[in-house]
């Protein structure tokens, strides 16, 4: 069974990490092509033909693609949808964006955030912030699925597949990019850390933060926040870690002045080792931390971040 | 231009869900439903559209088991003008699929015209994250999904976007569905008057026989399970600690 996979592009950019983890994914369900999407793609098509297990690479480059708007990525796929079973992607905002849209003009249901392929048309999928796990089975003949990068191993490379240059679809012309805000950052990105820092309500201030950011520093880690952190402007919306921010899975996540609301244990539950520090005994973050210190996050942090250098 | 409002009955965000021992699903008997945490902002913004003189009309509507009635009253409460119940089950287990929610909220947009549908980014039961884009495809609207800035300006409105690496703002034509993501607003509380004045406000009962909407299943839940625990961990006395365990546990 063939299956489409639309790979994270970012300003012609291949997001090799989402991508090569929704590359195992989809290997268990048969013969993977990859869809490389923009304005410009084709360094990350010939990226993506590098992945062990991709078999053939479309790229498709054209301006209506640019930034990835819902309307003309899914009149794309839905062209090239005839041959393939199914159609999955890295569940990114793009692909959660994308899919559901894809899903409705083929008349299927669409499958989010997928931890666990059971066969063809069997997958688990977590509920209620992950309180519990489903397993659904579908009866689509196509299935349009979002994998959870979190849950699955990147492919590695050594792949060599075809690359196959294709046009895009009509332009439904129903919206506009305006503008990108992105900030730039040297740290690991957040969802492919080894290392995750994450602050919470408790650090107080924007100020206060970078006692977070210094620590994440020190460990090479990504940044990461409670929603209450980025609601207060203590850190900016793409640092969210949650039922509805990221999802992260890191070997190593510290939790500094998080009370551990279950929508924030929803993105961070499971990762390997996870550490909390907090001054309330009785935060319900300490029931999910392998280590957990009582302290004042103003002098436990300094003092981690010198210990650890 | 009348503002449409799709609003999901779903557990409520405090209330620590249980799996059935059967694995047949999630406890949802006796247990607190309220309104899905994201439609209660997409109302918000709603009756600021009316508010701001940019709508006329904010319309509610919920697709689901008779007592949805309840979280549509609360719409009413906050400020929504009508509602509009679609009952497609009897059973409060019975959840109804987004493209089947998708294709009945079609139907509602047909016989009503808003100028904009203002959904929920994603429902906080299921996390499907899909209802607004299949209704925007089976349209033929546009999207603007995740957002957490909406400035409408004649024919089209601007929509800033969260995305995975910040903020993308993007211009939509109208009419539109736009999905709505945490920090749009804050939403307000009914008060006292305005709970009672709801509950003169007209609800129209409907079936999802009445739109024609087959709305069978495509998923079929095979199995719920809780998931795995976590090993108990240990609480340390000191930094030194700390830093001594992690090291042991080969995570620095
Ligand atoms: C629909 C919905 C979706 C949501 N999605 C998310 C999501 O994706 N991600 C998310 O994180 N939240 C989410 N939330 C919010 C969630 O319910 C919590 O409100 C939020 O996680 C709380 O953030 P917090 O732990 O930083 O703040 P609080 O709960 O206020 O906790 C602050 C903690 O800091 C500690 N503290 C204070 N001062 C110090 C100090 N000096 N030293 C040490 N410790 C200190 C306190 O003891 C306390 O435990 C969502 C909520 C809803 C309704
Ligand atoms: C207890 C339980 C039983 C289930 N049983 C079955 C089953 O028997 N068969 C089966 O196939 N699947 C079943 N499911 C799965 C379920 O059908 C879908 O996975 C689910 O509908 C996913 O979508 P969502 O509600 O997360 O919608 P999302 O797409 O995340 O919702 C986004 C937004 O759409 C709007 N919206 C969504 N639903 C409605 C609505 N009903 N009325 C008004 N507005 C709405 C709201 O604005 C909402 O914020 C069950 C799930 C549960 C929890």
């Amino acid at each position: 069974m063939a299956v489409l996979l639309l790979a994270e592009v970012t300003d012609g950019a291949l997001a090799l990490d989402a991508t090569a983890k929704a590359v195992t994914a989809a290997a268990a369900l048969g013969d993977v092509t990859v869809l490389a999407a923009g304005a410009s793609a084709a360094a990350a098509g010939a990226e993506a033909a590098k992945i062990a297990g991709v078999s053939r690479v479309l790229v498709a480059e054209d301006p209506s693609l640019g930034h990835r708007l819902a309307e003309p990525t899914a009149a794309l796929i839905v062209s090239l949808a005839g041959d393939y079973e199914h159609i999955v992607a890295p569940a990114t905002t793009d692909a959660k964006n994308v899919l559901p849209r894809v899903a409705a003009l083929l008349d299927v249901m669409v499958i989010s955030d997928v931890t666990a392929v059971v066969d063809g048309s069997t997958f688990e999928r977590p509920i209620y912030a992950g309180n519990a796990i489903q397993t659904v089975k579908s009866s689509d003949t196509k299935k349009v699925i979002s994998f959870r990068t979190a849950t699955f191993d990147a492919a590695g490379d050594g792949g060599s597949a075809t690359v196959e240059t294709i046009g895009a679809a009509e332009n439904p012309g129903l919206s506009e990019w305006v503008e990108d805000k992105v900030a730039a950052s040297d740290r690991p990105e957040l969802t492919s850390a080894g290392v995750v820092v994450s602050g919470g309500r408790g650090v107080g201030s924007e100020e206060d933060f970078k006692l977070i950011e210094g620590l994440a520093d020190k460990l090479g880690a990504a940044v990461g926040a409670s929603r209450a952190a980025v609601d207060s402007g203590y850190a900016p919306n793409d640092w969210q870690v949650g039922q509805t921010g990221k999802v992260v899975a890191p070997d190593l996540y510290i939790a500094i002045g998080i009370s551990g609301a279950i929508q924030h244990l929803a993105g961070m539950k499971d990762s390997k080792v996870i550490v909390a520090i907090n001054k309330d005994e009785e935060a319900p973050i300490f029931q999910v931390a392998d280590f957990g210190l009582v302290a004042d996050l103003f002098t436990a942090v300094p003092e981690l971040s010198e210990k650890l250098g | 231009m009348k503002v449409l409002v799709p609003v999901k009955r779903v557990i409520d965000y405090n209330v620590k869900v249980r799996v059935k021992a059967d694995g047949s699903g999630v406890d949802l008997a006796n247990v607190k439903m309220s309104m899905n945490p994201f439609d209660e902002i997409a109302v918000e913004e709603a009756i600021r559209l009316k508010e701001a003189g940019k709508a006329d009309e904010v319309i509610a509507v919920s697709i689901g088991v008779k007592q949805a009635q309840e979280t549509l009253r609360t719409a009413l409460a906050m400020g929504a003008d009508r509602a509009i119940l679609v009952v497609a089950a009897e059973d409060v287990h019975t959840d109804i699929e987004p493209l089947a929610v998708a294709k009945i909220l079609a139907k509602v947009v047909e016989e009503e015209q808003p100028g904009i549908v203002l959904a929920g980014k994603q429902a906080i039961d299921n996390d499907m994250n899909a209802t607004g884009q299949m209704l925007s495809a089976l349209l033929g609207w546009s999207q603007g999904t995740f957002a957490s800035e909406l400035d409408i300006d004649g024919d089209t409105a601007k929509v800033t976007r969260e995305v995975d690496g910040g903020l993308q703002t993007i211009s939509v034509k109208m009419p539109a569905i736009v999905t709505v993501d945490l920090r749009l607003n804050e939403p307000r509380y009914a008060s006292l008057p305005n709970i009672m004045k709801a509950k003169k406000k007209p609800m129209a009962e409907k079936t999802a026989a009445d739109y024609g909407v087959d709305t069978t299943p495509r998923l079929e839940v095979v199995s719920t399970s809780e998931p795995a625990a976590r090993a108990a961990g240990i609480m340390v006395g000191s930094v030194d600690e700390l830093v001594e365990k992690l090291k042991e546990a080969g995570a620095v």
